[in-house]
């Protein structure tokens, strides 16, 4: 057991800093402002660009080949100079790559690791949340192509997006499950509508809707086989589900940094629970950090991922939920007054965290059945 | 990095639950059986697991450092408490590493007396105690002095303190670890041939491992328990049912599950730390995870008491042997609160402003 770099890790390590030392965008804290996720696309290219994303991809599609411990590094140095976290979208990678043919991977993988592609996700509907087999949005074959009709919601990234990873109906006639197929459509054309949906925040950029009104694709977009659309969906949930795709530790890192700054800059303007709430965020926030290296190194075993994402879903959203809340409680009265607080939108960001993905009760409903084997009800 | 078990600590991993889940208690009336608890004490020192932290290298004083590492230490803590064994192994492993620092021969029939709220090694300036001690996790037999510390010129020198057998080791809230007692008056006597003296750091260092060990604890407590009351959720039936069907059931044992979880890794850390970080880092890596799964084990044990219901109340059922046994670990070397206020001396500053 050893938590301490490798020569290799090292190296990479000093590299990373170096560069970031030069390349830190300095953008707001992420998830509080319609800046960052405007900029977000321009960051992602940089990082690409300079060797630091992707890191555990295969270099095939432009990734790097290396163990997945890389990306817990990656993420330490990020959050140690406060820059912004790396783009979320391995859960993407790992659906396609787990279920496109060579002809898909090879189309669609680099341009979305490299950011040249922008990709949003269309899995959930008005009536199909939790209850995504339910979902309504239709695709029909004609020629070539299949015709989309239906509607998506809390799409994040829709409004940039080049790509939609869609879930439809393929087959009304079998099972609810089994009638769903993927799909990469391209956003730009006329039948598609796309719609900003504001959070709780106020935050307008990163979430939305998407209207499907005769929209088209072609067959060979298909991702996986026709009825492999479930399939496909548990694969990117289930990653999604994890902080070590996601790399929020260097999120949560950065805030809880800033809380710590605050209240060294002026101890006297802080009581005893505030505090307190402060350093039990940094213990949240060491545990994931910590719990990330640990599942990550198991990743070299080649452990198989499967239910153990949703216990890692449940710690990052208490860790994200305290830190929100501390930042909340430090902020006091400035939290109230102002409605451009950046710690009031940290705190009512953090209470998407319990849904998205898959809520809480969804992840305790798996960890109960299929890690401790309680019997169904 | 590679956070995963060596294949030796894998093996050792096996052992240590092997033989606690052989020779622990498998009911409260066990923790009675004499014979059991001195087979599983004799296996234990026969192991040679009592003397992990001794010198590796005996000659002279010694001066090569441990013979294990304070993984090593860990994983036989966290084996023996996930069956609540009712052996002395973290009291006898601290005293251990301290006489290994002082560089005085180790000496297997002294305990280390603690301070009186627990959260170290007690110091005792003169030649006699003035407040009554104890010394945690006393072994059953044979043990009859206790290690204090006397201040001197840069830092400190090992003496001993006589434990008083005549009043005898008890138990406290926990059911499975004894409590020595050193009543006030004791003579204090400095440890011959000692090579070197304490440092702070010395001290730190510690301290880092009485917080991994104590974090281990309750992480094989959390592993324990869990496993007890699983099995219970699934086997107890009310409306026609096994209770463990029911959400509301569990969600409580999905939640203590990802607690336990989220306790390892920061457990497996501080256990590292003891050995491969500076000293006073290591000791914050040994508060993150004791104020974490401090929280955690309380969290864990009163679930498992929750779903046992009102058989989890009465004092045959085993589940309130892991709660007690959570409360001393707990507070042994500072609570989850302690870890929070020491946190924040170092990384927020003295609070110098409101209450």
């Amino acid at each position: 057991m050893d938590f301490r770099d490798s020569p290799a890790e090292a190296e990479f390590r000093g590299r990373l800093r170096a560069w970031l030392a030069e390349h830190n965008p300095g953008l707001p804290t992420s998830s509080t402002d319609d800046e960052y996720w405007t900029r977000q696309a321009e960051w992602h290219t940089a990082l690409y660009d300079a060797g630091f994303f992707g890191l555990s991809w295969p270099a095939r599609f432009g990734g790097h080949d290396l163990p997945t411990v890389f990306d817990v590094i990656l993420d330490d140095e990020l959050a140690a100079v406060g820059a912004p976290p790396r783009p979320s979208l391995g859960y993407l990678v790992q659906g396609i790559t787990t279920h496109g043919s060579d002809a898909i991977k090879d189309r669609f993988l680099p341009g979305l690791i490299s950011g040249r592609e922008r990709w949003c996700q269309g899995f959930s509907e008005p009536d199909a949340g939790s209850d995504l087999a339910a979902l309504r949005t239709t695709a029909t074959r004609d020629g070539d192509e299949f015709v989309i009709d239906g509607h998506k919601v809390w799409t994040s990234y829709s409004d940039v997006a080049d790509w939609c990873i869609l879930l439809a109906r393929t087959d009304p006639e079998v099972a609810k499950h089994k009638g769903l197929s993927a799909f990469a459509v391209p956003m730009d054309q006329p039948g598609i509508e796309q719609r900003p949906l504001k959070m709780i925040n106020g935050i307008t950029t990163e979430f939305g809707q998407v209207l499907f009104d005769g929209a088209r694709v072609a067959a060979g977009n298909m991702i996986g086989e026709p009825g492999e659309g479930w399939r496909l969906a548990m694969t990117i949930v289930s990653h999604e589900r994890e902080p070590g795709e996601l790399g929020y530790v260097a999120r949560y890192a950065k805030t809880v940094k800033e809380m710590e700054q605050a209240v060294r800059a002026d101890p006297s303007a802080f009581r005893n629970d505030q505090r307190e709430q402060v350093a039990w965020a940094h213990v949240q926030a060491e545990m994931l950090r910590l719990h990330v290296c640990r599942r990550l190194s198991e990743r070299l075993d080649g452990v198989e991922h499967g239910p153990g994402g949703s216990v890692d879903k449940l710690l990052m959203t208490w860790v994200e939920q305290t830190v929100g809340t501390a930042a909340v409680t430090l902020s006091g009265s400035r939290a109230v007054l102002d409605p451009d607080d950046v710690a009031l939108k940290v705190y009512l960001y953090s209470r998407a965290q319990s849904v998205m993905g898959g809520t809480s009760q969804i992840q305790k409903n798996i960890i109960a059945t299929r890690i401790l084997g309680l019997p169904t009800g | 990095m590679d956070t995963r078990d060596t294949p030796e600590q894998a093996e050792l991993r096996r052992a240590a639950r092997r033989l606690a889940g052989q020779l622990g208690p498998k009911t409260v009336a066990d923790l009675d059986d004499r014979t059991r608890g001195q087979r599983l004490a004799a296996a234990v020192h026969d192991a040679g697991w009592l003397e992990l932290r001794a010198d590796r290298d005996a000659v002279d004083g010694g001066n090569g450092g441990p013979l294990a590492s304070g993984v090593e230490a860990a994983i036989l803590a966290d084996g023996l408490a996930g069956t609540v064994a009712d052996v002395a192994f973290a009291g006898p492993t601290l005293a251990a590493d301290l006489a290994r620092r002082s560089g005085a021969g180790h000496d297997p029939s002294v305990a280390f007396a603690a301070t009186p709220d627990l959260l170290g090694v007690a110091v005792v300036e003169g030649a006699v105690t003035t407040t009554t001690l104890h010394a945690v996790d006393l072994p059953a037999e044979g043990c009859t002095a206790a290690y204090v510390l006397a201040p001197t010129d840069g830092g400190y020198r090992l003496a001993r303190v006589p434990v008083d057998t005549a009043i005898g080791a008890h138990d406290g809230a926990d059911l499975t670890r004894r409590i020595g007692v050193i009543p006030p008056g004791a003579a204090v006597v400095e440890v011959p041939d000692q090579r070197r003296t304490l440092t702070d750091d010395d001290l730190i260092s510690w301290t880092a491992l009485g917080l991994a060990l104590t974090s281990a604890d309750l992480v094989g407590l959390m592993r324990g328990v869990l496993d007890l009351t699983v099995a219970y959720a699934a086997e107890r039936r009310q409306y026609g049912v096994p209770v463990g069907s029911f959400q509301a059931v569990q969600h409580l044992l999905a939640e203590a599950h990802c607690l336990m979880e989220g306790s390892i890794s920061v457990a497996l850390h501080a256990s590292w730390a003891v050995d491969d970080l500076e000293p006073v880092e290591a000791r914050a890596a040994g508060r993150v995870a004791k104020a974490y799964s401090a929280r955690a084990a309380r969290t864990v044990c009163e679930t498992a008491v929750q779903v046992h219901g009102g058989i989890g109340n009465t004092w045959e059922c085993m589940v309130h042997v892991f709660l007690r046994r959570a409360l001393l670990s707990s507070q042994w070397f500072g609570d989850d609160g302690e870890q929070l206020r020491q946190l924040e001396l170092k990384r927020l500053g003295t609070a110098v402003g409101l209450p």
